[in-house]
């Protein structure tokens, strides 16, 4: 058998068991559910149009032309009479008198009133709610898919060791097919994941009509996370994988996967705290632990040219051919050590 | 070398599937194997004991590509051993290991196939093992929910499910009852019977003596012995005899060459001295009254285990 027959039998037993795991479908149905719900409910929740109520037809003609839900009513006892039902938001009378109940009807005023014209002089390319949601958004996504599948990675070869399954595997299967075939099984459920989620955003965000400008500033953004995930994922599984062969039982994984944590969280945090200053952002966006998120983030904000992401890319390109290497090595070497704890030293040394 | 040698040399060959030889290994500076050199048959049972700490499963680790040694080599019908023939071989570690949240069939199908079998066959022949090993009827169940000794039987049928031309178990008894024992032992003696070869370790040194053919005893790291059974009971049978006589035996402690190890009454054991004939004895013991009985005394395995790990 071949190392890539190997690699694949390893690959689909790991996807098997994953897709049957209860905690794993769950987690993810509720991420579905959150994604659009984040989406869609606030433009639900928004109310659609302010129901108002009209005495006399001109004003109603100025208030429909507004895209205000406009009802005519023959006077103002049961205009006054609908507001306080909750029938309509608001009701405009003879005078022009605005009534509510408890709160200025902004729309209605506005479209009463003559504005004069405002021209800003630098504008903001998104809308500051999204200029926040989006890159949190990003940010904890990756954050959470490479800690949570990271640790399920560390888990199941702790599994194999602590079980002492890997003594048949390694006796009958290249080490290197093992580790392959489960950093590649958790990359594509990892990334299946994610391009559910943003696909369910994306469209969540459509069908509830959100701004167009705002879908098409995300769309880069997030088509240029995908694969910012895929390699910068792929760079972080190798490093799971290694801690897990370094614990002897379940129960020090989380001991032996402090540095890959910190690999993960550290770069969360940072990336979160200065992601309005324009120059530390550009420093972070190539760094291969942060770059997955900041770099689309400076995409999104539209600080990042063009030719940028495609250098950032290659350098986690590289990262992730590097961490393979020293994941590979470490895995290896300590993969069959099961008296305790091994050591990073020993685990890099060998033998 | 004789022309006799050299005409049983060829079937001598074919039988000797595995032949370890001057394996050295250390962890650190404790060195756990010194020169270790045996062979294994083919269609034959070869026990592998020593007491715990001796190097049965450092050796076994080594034979399977788990562990590499420092120095020496391990072939497979002359040929070395490189992957393709270790996936003929078949494993069953000391310390117990299955996915506890994979079905039994499940995970024995999967070993199966990691050893080169395509599904069709992997799924018929666990098919056929888990019947034969009467563990059909938890095909489905997690191995985490099985009993040990259930848990064992599935050990079993992962180690054997490629229908392996070797078999290497460490210590395949511990843990089952005796009823299981026989089970096993029935497969393992119809794999051997099918030509496979067959290691196994244990320090139940009773049940070794019931089953193997072939048996290596190591200790502290180097083989003390190594040969068929029958022979090394042979080999190590002292000039040891029973007596049973009518009258007291007591006799015996003024017979030349002879040195009293038991007596009680009408039963005694002794040793005789090199050159002395036990017929003369048995002829002094005949002119005092009836003998009842006068037997050689075969050591068990357990004596010549300790005998030899001195």
């Amino acid at each position: 058998m071949t190392t890539f027959a190997a690699t694949r039998l390893v690959m689909a037993r790991e996807i098997k068991v994953k897709i049957r795991d209860k905690t794993f479908l769950f987690s993810t149905v509720f991420l579905l559910l959150f994604a659009v719900g984040g989406t869609v409910l606030p433009s639900l929740f928004d109310g659609g149009a302010t129901r108002v109520a009209v005495v006399g037809a001109p004003t109603a003609a100025v208030l429909e032309q507004a895209g205000l839900d406009v009802r005519t009513v023959p006077d103002e006892a049961t205009a006054e009479q609908l507001v306080r039902s909750g029938d309509v938001d608001a009701a405009v009378v003879d005078g022009p008198r605005v009534l509510a109940l408890d709160e200025t009807p902004g729309d209605v005023v506005g479209a009463l009133s003559t504005a004069p014209p405002v021209q800003l002089l630098d504008p903001d390319d998104v809308d500051p709610v999204a200029r926040f949601i989006v890159p949190f958004a990003i940010s904890f996504l990756f954050f959470m898919t490479t800690l949570l599948f990271g640790v399920q990675i560390a888990m199941s070869v702790t599994e194999e060791k602590q079980t002492r399954v890997v003594e048949i595997l390694v006796s009958s299967v290249p080490v290197r097919a093992l580790l392959i075939g489960k950093v590649a099984a958790m990359t594509l459920l990892a990334f299946g994941q994610l391009a559910l989620l943003l696909a369910a955003a994306v469209i969540g965000m459509r069908t509830a009509g959100v701004d167009t400008t705002l879908i098409s500033a995300v769309i880069p953004a997030v088509g240029w996370f995908l694969p910012f995930f895929l390699v910068g994922f792929v760079a972080l599984a190798a490093l799971w994988a290694a801690v897990g062969a370094l614990a002897a039982r379940q129960e020090d994984v989380n001991g032996t996967s402090t540095p890959v944590q910190m690999l993960i969280m550290i770069p969360f945090f940072v990336v979160l705290s200065v992601q309005s200053n324009e120059a530390a952002m550009t420093v972070l966006s190539y760094i291969p632990f942060s770059a997955p998120v900041a770099m689309p983030i400076r995409l999104f904000t539209g600080e990042a040219a063009p030719w940028e992401p495609v250098i950032a890319l290659l350098l986690l390109l590289l990262t992730a051919a590097a961490t393979l290497a020293v994941g590979a090595r470490i895995y290896q070497n300590s993969l069959l050590r099961t008296n305790g704890r091994t050591s990073l030293a020993t685990a890099w040394r060998n033998t | 070398m004789t022309t006799v040698l050299n005409v049983e040399a060829p079937s001598l060959d074919e039988a000797t599937a595995l032949n370890v030889e001057a394996l050295d290994r250390s962890f650190g500076d404790r060195q756990v194997l010194k020169d270790v050199t045996f062979t294994v048959q083919s269609g034959r049972l070869t026990g592998f004991v020593g007491a715990n700490g001796a190097g049965k499963t450092t050796t076994m680790r080594i034979i399977l590509g788990v562990l590499d040694a420092d120095a020496g080599a391990v072939t497979w019908r002359g040929a070395p051993l490189t992957r393709p023939v270790r996936q003929r071989f078949g494993y069953m570690p000391e310390e117990r290991g299955l996915y506890p949240k994979m079905s039994v069939a499940e995970q024995v199908i999967y070993l199966g196939r990691l050893h080169g079998m395509s599904a069709a066959d992997a799924r018929r022949n666990t098919g056929t093992l888990l019947e034969r090993l009467d563990l059909a009827a938890r095909a489905d169940d997690h191995v985490e929910r099985l009993s040990l000794g259930n848990q064992q039987r599935a050990q079993i049928a992962a180690a054997l499910v490629h229908d392996p031309e070797l078999l290497v178990l460490d210590e395949p008894f511990s843990g089952l009852d005796p009823i299981a024992v026989d089970t096993v032992l029935a497969v393992l003696r119809e794999r051997a019977a099918a030509g496979a070869a067959v290691l196994f370790s244990s320090h139940q040194l009773d049940l070794v003596e019931r089953l193997c053919d072939d048996l290596v005893i190591i200790a502290d790291g180097t083989i003390r012995a190594a040969g068929a059974r029958a022979a090394l009971r042979e080999a190590y049978t002292l000039p040891r005899f029973r007596i049973e006589v009518d009258g007291d035996a007591g006799w015996l402690r003024d017979q030349p060459g002879v040195t009293l190890v038991d007596l009680d009454g009408r039963h005694a054991v002794f040793d005789l001295a090199t050159g002395v004939d036990d017929q003369q004895v048995l002829s002094a013991a005949l002119t005092r009254g009836p003998v009842r009985a006068f037997t050689p005394v075969r050591p068990t395995l357990a004596e010549i285990f300790r005998e030899v790990i001195q």
